[in-house]
């Protein structure tokens, strides 16, 4: 528990630190220099990485659904977002949970 | 729409047994959804310390580019320096990509003031649906929760086939969602950080290619 608040409490000034420091060099670095550029392609790697594991492999409540479960609610997310509505986040992240409870009732 | 995302945290931390009071404090705190979801999960994998803080820092490196950009567009003669430095700890990618939209019409002088406002609520609002998604995550039945959880990756997958324009976001998603797996079978506890290094170097290598 404590070391829980303890992670927590580093976790935060380590992002902290990148925050305060762009502020503190605001003035004098460019934005969208080289080194900008891999960063932010590592901060999408990182959670699309993240992601794709919890999708393929996961750990904790999803692994007790089969990856075709996952994929028919991935499938539903996708299909609301881009086609029923007009990428309205909300809706099709909603449609892809609700989905996968329908997969799950409509087995047991 | 950060709420969705806000709630399936919730109920993703409730699924893995972290306290509420932690879960909500992480929305306050820490304020960025990628590096609360890596926290939460890297600590279900039983990772080392020095990993999960990698990969923490590496997915928050973006705020540095971020306040770099939006900073010397609300500095004003008027306010305090020390200001700056917490408006720093309210951004977060939508109310950046909310304020870049909203500044070209505010006066420069009142950009800060407006900033504070709009970040204030959507903090506050988000970690309530932290708590509300924790809450419904706890109480309701094993299904339903299961549903809840399955809204973080949803919300993830969506917003990030959602960017595929830019070409930044679409090689560093595919690069890093074959790299995330990949790592995981190879070394699970270090797989975040470095299957994000790994995943991001080779997006930016395609990126320089073309």
């Amino acid at each position: 528990m404590i070391e829980l608040w303890l992670l927590l409490a580093i976790c935060s000034l380590s992002t902290y630190l990148w925050r305060g420091s762009g502020v503190l060099l605001s003035a004098g670095i460019d934005p969208r220099g080289e080194a900008f550029t891999w960063i932010a392609c590592v901060a999408y790697a990182i959670i699309a990485g993240v992601v794709s594991r919890m999708l393929l492999m996961p750990t904790g409540i999803l692994a007790e659904t089969t990856l075709v479960e996952r994929a028919v609610g991935s499938a539903a997310a996708l299909g609301a977002y881009f086609w029923l509505t007009k990428r309205n986040l909300f809706v099709g992240v909603a449609a892809g949970a609700v989905a996968l409870w329908l997969v799950k009732i409509a087995l047991l | 729409m950060l709420i969705a995302g806000y709630f399936g945290f919730g109920a993703l931390a409730a699924a893995h047994d972290i306290p509420l009071a932690i879960a909500v404090a992480s929305t306050a705190v820490l304020w960025a959804l990628p590096a609360q979801i890596v926290l939460v999960e890297m600590h279900t994998l039983a990772a080392p310390l020095a990993a999960t803080v990698l990969a923490v820092m590496l997915s928050s490196a973006r705020f540095l580019p971020m306040t770099l950009m939006l900073m010397p567009e609300m500095r004003d003669p008027r306010h305090r320096p020390w200001k700056y430095y917490v408006a720093a700890h309210l951004l977060s990618l939508s109310g950046w990509t909310m304020a870049v939209a909203r500044f070209p019409q505010l006066p420069r002088a009142e950009r800060l003031a407006w900033f504070f406002g709009f970040a204030l609520v959507l903090i506050t609002v988000n970690a309530a649906a932290t708590a509300a998604g924790y809450l419904g995550a706890d109480r309701l039945p094993p299904l339903a929760r299961l549903a809840l959880v399955f809204m973080v990756p949803m919300y993830y997958l969506l917003i990030l086939t959602g960017a595929v324009r830019d070409r930044t976001a679409a090689l560093g998603l595919a690069c890093g969602a074959l790299a995330g797996p990949l790592a995981y079978l190879a070394t699970p506890e270090w797989s975040v950080p470095l299957g994000g290094l790994a995943g991001g170097t080779l997006a930016y290598l395609m990126l320089k290619r073309t």
